[in-house]
């Protein structure tokens, strides 16, 4: 069972994030950059699999030389190699530009299944899955809260409001994955020193065969015109609780016409 | 006038429009005249045409095959595209739901074009407004590339019925088998809930970690109850076992935007604040006065959730 990781560098959701004013991309080079927190589920998930059913895990990720970071984290988890696009003509791609350069570094390995988190916590677009099944004309099996995969079947409960489908697809397919799923492991010592020997390829948009003019900002299926911070919100007022906390909350209630 | 497709987003098994609907139709009406889009199994469109029309819909397409519910997305985007195709309308606007952007941004590559997510209100120029990182960044963005595409998030319209003629026009479906790889063997419902849907409610009242158990929960679906409201949770919450997954408002959970948002024993972190902030009034209850809730909160009480929110809920059930 050969599987690949798709993994993504992103800003830390837990610090403040920017845009860059000079061409309206997300400021990665002043942000304290992580993996996606919901990958680490895929990848875990990637190590469950694989260590059921044998094979081989590849982490696959597209983004600036810094996102080597990403990298040796999830190699550090457990996962055995690495692929990373790295092209300055890729920066300030879309999602469907992003997705063409996924597919077709996928074109190039050799899968059974591939994984990624459900969603990347700065775009949260949550479509790459779509994306990319629809470009390589596999399955989708998105918003994963459980994966089996048995005899060439994979089967997943999708996540919903309140419940779940379930969905199953033959092999290949892709599988996003829910923090529901799992609970990702902390790497070992031993597995980030091992990570430093582990093979990552590099990889231009050259090497997949794909133009410069198919990525990039300027090229790319949408722009963003122009941002701005949210306007403050007014000061607010604060009540201690002196026995009347509750008569105070329901009086601001009825102020507002809710009650 | 320019015709803008806008897809149905509706209830299971004969529950008619979601509100999203309205929403997406309504918000359609800034870029030309919506047609609304029906795709489901046999039968689905007759009870739902009405509603379409009444919100604005001049044409109602109704594609029904068997094949369009029983496979993961891939069936709808390729009618869609089939319409695009054929009625090369203006726009495309879709309710923001995880299926509603998977479709949208299959749709976006069949049709050579650009896909926006999580619009938030769109103008006649086609410009769109979203909100990122956490509600902290308004941005205005525009696709640039063949039929624009948007998927509306919940809430951030408010329906306007405008009736038109809502004509039905059958579209003939034929799936592709390579749209019939996913299959959808069961939907299965874990929790039935009287209450609205989080995302479509106009209140909220969330639980964070002060609440301090799953029986102590029961306060604050009370004081939602009182006032009609969902039920969410902070992830504190929800990684402590106090209430189930699916209602984590935050970063890693839903995205609300709600006339009134109620924090409860939420101190307000940034992975929180990234799934409400952008409600319209919010109102919090902590017994830290320094917890950072307060500072986007428009009315806070700093006082034990056990004792003034079973009184606000007294309360306010005395009044009705």
């Amino acid at each position: 069972m050969n599987i690949v990781v798709l993994v993504k560098q992103v800003p830390d959701s837990g610090s403040e994030r920017k845009l860059d004013p000079a061409d309206n991309t997300v400021a990665r080079a002043a942000a304290d950059n992580v993996i996606n927190e919901m990958d680490e589920y895929a990848i875990e998930e990637a190590l469950l699999v694989r260590d059921r059913e044998g094979g081989e895990v590849t982490v696959l990720t597209v983004g600036p030389a810094s996102a080597t970071d990403a990298i040796r984290k999830a190699l550090s988890m457990g996962a055995d190699k690495a692929v990373h696009v790295v092209d300055d003509a890729i920066h300030g791609s879309c999602a469907v530009q992003t997705s063409a350069v996924i597919a077709a570094a996928l074109s190039q390995l050799e899968y059974d299944l591939v994984l990624c988190g459900a969603e990347a916590t700065d775009a949260q677009l949550s479509v790459m899955p779509a994306l990319v099944a629809e470009r390589l004309g596999i399955p989708q099996l998105s918003g994963a809260r459980k994966l089996t995969v048995e005899g060439g079947t994979a089967k997943i409960e999708r996540q919903t409001d309140g419940g779940y489908w379930a969905v199953e697809a033959p092999l290949p397919a892709i599988v996003s994955t829910w923090d529901t799923i799992n609970e990702p492991r902390y790497p070992s010592f031993k597995g980030i020193m091992a990570a430093k020997k582990k093979p990552v390829e590099t990889k231009t948009l050259g090497d997949l065969g794909l133009d410069a003019s198919a990525v990039g900002l300027a090229n790319a299926t949408s722009k963003v015109l122009d941002f701005a911070g949210r306007p403050p919100k007014g000061e607010g007022v604060k009540v201690a609780d002196e026995g009347d906390g509750a008569q105070k909350l329901v009086d601001y209630l009825a102020s507002q016409k809710i009650v | 006038m320019a015709e803008v497709l806008v897809l149905a987003e509706l209830n299971a098994a004969g529950g008619g429009v979601r509100k999203t609907t309205l929403e997406a139709l309504t918000a359609a009406r800034a870029l030309g005249e919506p047609s609304a889009v029906v795709l489901g199994a046999p039968g689905t469109a007759a009870g739902v045409k009405d509603a379409l029309a009444e919100y604005g819909a001049a044409k109602v397409y109704v594609a029904e095959s068997d094949d369009i519910d029983a496979y993961l997305v891939a069936p709808k985007a390729e009618v869609l595209a089939q319409l695009v195709s054929e009625k090369s309308p203006a726009a495309v606007v879709i309710p923001s739901s995880p299926e509603g952007k998977e479709i949208a941004g299959r749709l976006a590559i069949k049709t050579g074009s650009g896909f926006l997510t999580d619009v938030t209100e769109i103008a006649a120029d086609g410009t769109a407004t979203q909100v990122a990182f956490a509600g902290a960044t308004i941005v205005h963005s525009q696709v640039t590339v063949g039929t624009p595409i948007d998927t509306l998030r919940g809430n951030s319209v408010t329906p306007e019925p405008a009736p038109a003629a809502g004509a039905e026009e059958t579209v003939s479906v034929s799936i592709s088998d390579q749209a019939k790889l996913a299959k959808v063997t069961d939907r299965v419902v874990e929790q039935k809930s009287s209450r609205p849907e989080l995302t479509e409610a106009s209140i909220v009242v969330s639980g964070g970690r002060g609440v301090a158990s799953a029986e102590n929960f029961s306060i604050i679906e009370a004081l939602a109850d009182s006032l009609g409201a969902a039920v969410g949770a902070s992830r504190a919450a929800v990684d402590s076992g106090f209430y189930p997954h699916s209602f984590q408002v935050g970063q890693t959970g839903k995205t609300v935007s709600p006339q009134l948002y109620i924090a409860v024993g939420i101190s307000g972190a940034i992975q929180h604040r990234a799934g409400m902030q952008t409600s319209k009034t919010i109102v919090a209850v902590n017994k830290d006065p320094e917890a950072p809730i307060f500072e986007l909160a428009d009315f806070g009480v700093v006082g034990d959730l056990n004792t003034v929110v079973p009184a606000a809920t007294e309360q306010i059930a005395a009044r009705k």
